[in-house]
């Protein structure tokens, strides 16, 4: 097994886990198994929470400064991403007081576009990577889709795992992926993509999230968005779970991105309860918690704008993308 | 066994073809003229205004888009099961107006003609309200009535049936879809009418129905920016400047009341014109 390039100062436990094949099986079966009606209910629970006036504004603005803007269509064209761009810098053109999103996320051949659109903004250019979405290609393509979309400009590379190779126990080949890539990465952050909808139990979710952050993710991410369900909160709940047992044995942060069917921003407010009640409030910031969303950013916006004019307002006065 | 005990109704609203409650989850007694207590009806809230609307939008690229013939052919086959319902009709009239069963009857029958009129002008109205325009060039010009959106109604107050399908039948027979806000103390017609509705063949969310205080509603949907136009037929007295003056703010169409208007009288085009936009094209003849 390659050395993940991360982790030289895992505590004693973590870094043996990481030592051979068998011992990092031997430490994922050993993670205790997520109490599926108990993660539901309390994902269900904290979901019912009411957030209303200023709270509410707060909650709307740090959603929209942690959203990843998203274009991954087969249809996708250097005039969309331009649009796009224009999007992410100024969210909302009649109010200069709305933050700008985190991320723009595209994929490898879109970067180069992207770049030129964001130089100076501070806005991050996310690409997708490693044979998206399916991840079925040799880890030499792999490695090279990567170091593609770095050589163009990408600041966060947004990798799927071989979901094959995982559901039939080859951990020690994943983990060895996770960590090649990384190390084409460079500078870039890492965002392992779980593909939650494919890994059937919440106990394949925290075992892939424990993976994934072995291996050096700066990032977990629920899925690829291509693939239903996509994101839910009972499965960001056990992803938050890990990343805070993470830091709690190593000191370390490491991030959550829940991706795909967050539209609305009630859904996006009950993820921000979440990641501070299951993860903590140190969590509530773009560097460690992203939406993966395109729609989703219109109706915050809205709703931004229900909020401070007091009425509700409709799609015609958002763009279209 | 005349000691039966009757089950007593707790009625919902009607929004995208659902019989949601309240998200308020409020009801409130309705009673008839004399006093007695009919049954329970939904109190709508705001929320629920804004999720109609919501579902609304949704069905008017649609309905909008359906063909002027399918439309009035839905609307034939909502006349049916109107008739269908006619003896419920007549006793509902009959308990939240305060009239004889005989006169009862003739409103409901008159109020199911009346919808049958509005259907019949679902594939007429674009000859009667549009045509081709006299030019001086090498040119065709011609103007097309278009539906104008969300068309939130309120309606009237008095008249439970004849009134709320004189008022809602215009709407959706060009094409637009509806949110309408019922007769606060008489809603239980309407309340059927969702019934009819849901059970004929007219798509979820072009009538959404929605039962409480017509003044308490209103003001969101006249403001709300996702409503096309307003129908202030129910409009308590003092309410409409306000509701006018808010609807401006989005530049919705604006239906104004008509002081105590009598809802047995033959229509006119009046309601139907209102919520239609004129597009006019010119086009280059052949050669």
């Amino acid at each position: 097994m390659a050395a993940p390039t991360t982790s030289p100062s895992l505590p004693p436990a973590l870094a043996d886990a990481v030592r051979d094949d068998a011992s990092l099986r031997r430490f994922l079966h050993g993670l205790p198994g997520v109490d599926q009606v108990g993660v539901e209910q309390r994902a269900a629970g904290l979901g019912t929470r009411s957030i209303k006036k200023a709270s509410k504004m707060w909650a709307i603005d740090t959603a929209i400064s942690m959203v990843d803007l998203t274009t991954l269509e087969g249809a996708d064209t250097h005039g969309k991403v331009r649009s796009l761009a224009a999007k992410a810098r100024r969210p909302d053109p009649e109010r200069a007081d709305v933050p700008k999103v985190a991320a723009v996320c595209v994929y490898p051949d879109m970067v180069e576009t992207a770049v030129k659109e964001l130089e100076g903004t501070g806005i991050n250019i996310a690409s997708v990577a490693t044979a998206f979405p399916s991840g079925r290609s040799s880890l030499k393509v792999k490695l090279e889709d990567t170091a593609y979309a770095v050589d163009a400009g990408a600041t966060e590379i947004d990798m799927v795992i071989d979901r094959g190779a995982f559901l039939s126990g080859r951990f020690g080949q994943v983990f060895d992926e996770i960590v090649q890539v990384k190390h084409a990465c460079g500078d870039a952050h890492l965002k392992v993509i779980l593909e939650t909808g494919e890994l059937a139990t919440y106990d394949n979710v925290r075992r892939a999230s424990w993976l994934g952050l072995l291996a050096g993710g700066d990032f977990i991410k629920t899925s690829t968005g291509k693939v239903s369900p996509a994101a839910t909160l009972p499965v960001t709940h056990v992803m938050l779970q890990a990343v805070r047992d993470w830091h709690a044995q190593t000191g370390q942060r490491r991030g959550v991105k829940p991706a795909g069917g967050i539209r609305t921003t009630k859904d996006a407010i009950k993820y921000l309860v979440a990641v501070h009640e299951v993860a903590g409030p140190e969590w509530l910031t773009a560097d460690l918690f992203r939406f993966g969303a395109s729609t989703l950013l219109n109706d915050l916006l809205m709703q931004r704008r229900t909020q401070l004019e007091g009425h509700y307002s409709g799609p015609d006065y958002v763009t279209v993308d | 066994m005349s000691d039966r005990i009757s089950v007593a109704k707790t009625y919902k609203l009607y929004i995208g073809g659902a019989f949601p409650r309240s998200e308020s989850g409020r009801s409130y007694p309705v009673v008839d003229a004399k006093g007695t207590f009919l049954a329970n009806a939904a109190q709508g809230s705001r929320k629920d205004a804004r999720d109609a609307v919501t579902v609304a939008r949704k069905a008017f690229p649609g309905w909008s888009g359906a063909t002027a013939y399918n439309r009035g052919q839905v609307l034939y086959r909502v006349a049916e099961v109107l008739e269908g319902r006619r003896e419920q009709f007549i006793a509902e009239v009959a308990a939240a107006e305060g009239v004889a069963v005989k006169k009862a009857q003739s409103l409901v029958d008159t109020a199911i003609d009346r919808w049958v009129w509005y259907a019949g002008w679902t594939d007429k109205v674009a000859t009667v309200l549009g045509g081709s325009n006299p030019v001086a060039g090498p040119y065709f010009s011609f103007s097309l009535p278009e539906p104008t959106g969300v068309v939130a109604v309120l309606a009237p107050q008095q008249s439970s049936l004849l009134g709320l399908i004189s008022v809602v039948a215009p709407v959706i027979a060009t094409g637009n879809t509806a949110v309408v806000v019922s007769s606060q103390d008489r809603p239980l017609p309407a309340v059927t009418l969702s019934e009819v509705l849901a059970t004929s063949d007219l798509p979820g969310g072009v009538v959404n129905v929605l039962t409480g205080r017509t003044a308490e509603i209103a003001p969101w949907l006249a403001s709300h920016a996702d409503v096309n136009a307003l129908d202030l037929t129910g409009a308590p007295e003092s309410t409409r400047a306000d509701l006018e003056r808010s609807a401006a703010g989005t530049v919705k169409r604006v239906l104004r009341a008509r002081p105590s208007e009598d809802f047995t009288r033959e229509p006119d085009l009046a309601r139907l014109r209102a919520f239609l936009e004129t597009k006019t094209v010119w086009h280059p003849m052949g050669v």
